[in-house]
C-alpha cells in the first residue's frame, strides 16, 4: 500500500517540476524546478530497488550538472523577457507535435499491454541480481566484469568532455600577471644572491 | 497494483514534456538544454524499470552510461554557450548564422 501512495506521490511531483522546467518564465527557477524532477525521480528508482542509479541520479544531476546550470544562467547577463517571445506563436506546433508523439506512445502502450509480440525468451536473465547481495554490490560485480571496457570508455568520454569543456572556455587575460614558469626555472641561487663584505660604518651598496 | 507499465508511462510523460520543452522555448538554449536532461532521465527511468522488470542488472549499467553522457554533453553544450555569448552578446538560437548554413 505504502509503495503504491509513494509511486503516485513521487510520480506526480516529477510530472509536475518537467511541467515548470518547460512553462517558468524565469530560467533560474527552470533550473530549480529541475533539480525537484531529479529528486523525485530518484525516489521512483528506489521504489524498484534501484539504490545506485538514484543516488548516482543525485549526485550527479543535483550536485553537478544543475550547480552548472545555475552557473551558466547567473553568469550570462540576458534579457530573458525577450528570448520568451516567440513562446505564444510556437505553442500550437510544440503541442502539435508533442500531441502526435504522446498517441504515438500511448498506442505503443497500449499494444504492449494487450499482449506482448512472441519475440522468444531469454532462457534466464544476462546478469541477474545476485541472492542476498545489496544492489551496488550486484552492480559492482557486472560493472567490473562483464563491462569493464564499457566502464573504462566512459571514463575516456568524460574525460575528453572535461579537456573540450576547458579548452573551449579558456582565455588568456592580457592584463594579468601570470607566472612565468621558463624565467622561474632559469634562475640559479648563484644569480640571485651576492655574498658582500662591507666595511663597518660605511654602509652598502645595492 | 503498480508494474512496469506505470513506470513506462511515467517515462512517456517525461519524455514528451521534453520535446514540448524544446518547441516552446526555441529561443533560450539554456531551457533547451534542460528539456533533453529532462528526455535523457525519461530514458533512465525506462531502462531502470525494466531493469528491476527483468531482474536483469543490464538496464542499470545502461542508465549509469546515460547518465555519462548526459553529463558530458550539459558540460560540452554550456560550454559552447559562454564562448557563443562572449562572442555575441546574446544566446538567441534564431540568430545563429555565423556558419552561413
Amino acid at each position: 500500500m505504502i509503495q503504491v501512495f509513494s509511486f503516485y506521490l513521487f510520480a506526480a511531483l516529477t510530472i509536475l517540476s518537467a511541467v515548470f522546467v518547460i512553462m517558468s518564465r524565469n530560467p533560474v527557477h527552470s533550473v530549480l524546478w529541475l533539480i525537484m524532477a531529479f529528486f523525485n525521480a530518484a525516489g521512483l528508482m528506489v521504489l524498484v530497488g534501484a539504490e545506485f542509479i538514484a543516488m548516482l541520479l543525485v549526485i550527479v544531476y543535483v550536485g553537478a550538472v544543475a550547480v552548472l546550470f545555475l552557473f551558466v544562467v547567473m553568469m550570462l547577463d540576458i534579457d530573458f523577457a525577450e528570448l520568451r517571445a516567440g513562446f505564444v506563436k510556437n505553442f500550437p506546433l510544440g503541442l502539435a507535435i508533442a500531441l502526435v508523439l504522446l498517441a504515438e506512445l500511448v498506442f505503443g502502450i497500449g499494444a504492449y499491454s494487450a499482449g506482448a509480440l512472441e519475440m522468444g525468451h531469454a532462457a534466464a536473465a544476462a546478469s541477474p541480481q545476485i541472492d542476498g547481495a545489496s544492489n551496488i554490490e550486484s552492480i559492482g560485480a557486472v560493472l567490473y566484469g562483464k563491462y569493464l571496457f564499457l566502464f573504462e570508455s566512459a571514463g575516456i568520454i568524460l574525460l575528453v568532455a572535461m579537456v573540450g569543456a576547458i579548452v573551449l572556455t579558456h582565455r588568456e587575460r592580457k592584463d594579468t600577471r601570470g607566472q612565468n614558469i621558463g624565467r622561474q626555472i632559469r634562475r640559479r641561487p648563484q644569480d640571485a644572491t651576492v655574498n658582500v663584505r662591507p666595511e663597518v660604518g660605511k654602509g652598502v651598496q645595492l | 497494483m503498480i508494474g512496469v507499465t506505470h513506470y513506462v508511462i511515467v517515462g512517456t510523460i517525461l519524455f514528451v514534456l521534453g520535446v514540448l520543452g524544446i518547441f516552446l522555448n526555441r529561443k533560450n538554449v539554456i531551457v533547451i538544454l534542460m528539456a533533453i536532461e529532462l528526455i535523457l532521465l525519461a530514458v533512465n527511468i525506462n531502462l531502470v524499470a525494466f531493469s528491476a522488470f527483468l531482474n536483469d542488472l543490464t538496464g542499470q549499467i545502461f542508465a549509469m552510461f546515460v547518465l555519462t553522457v548526459a553529463a558530458g554533453e550539459a558540460a560540452i553544450g554550456l560550454a559552447i554557450l559562454v564562448i557563443y555569448f562572449r562572442g555575441r552578446g546574446t544566446i538567441a538560437v534564431d540568430d545563429v548564422n555565423r556558419m552561413k548554413g
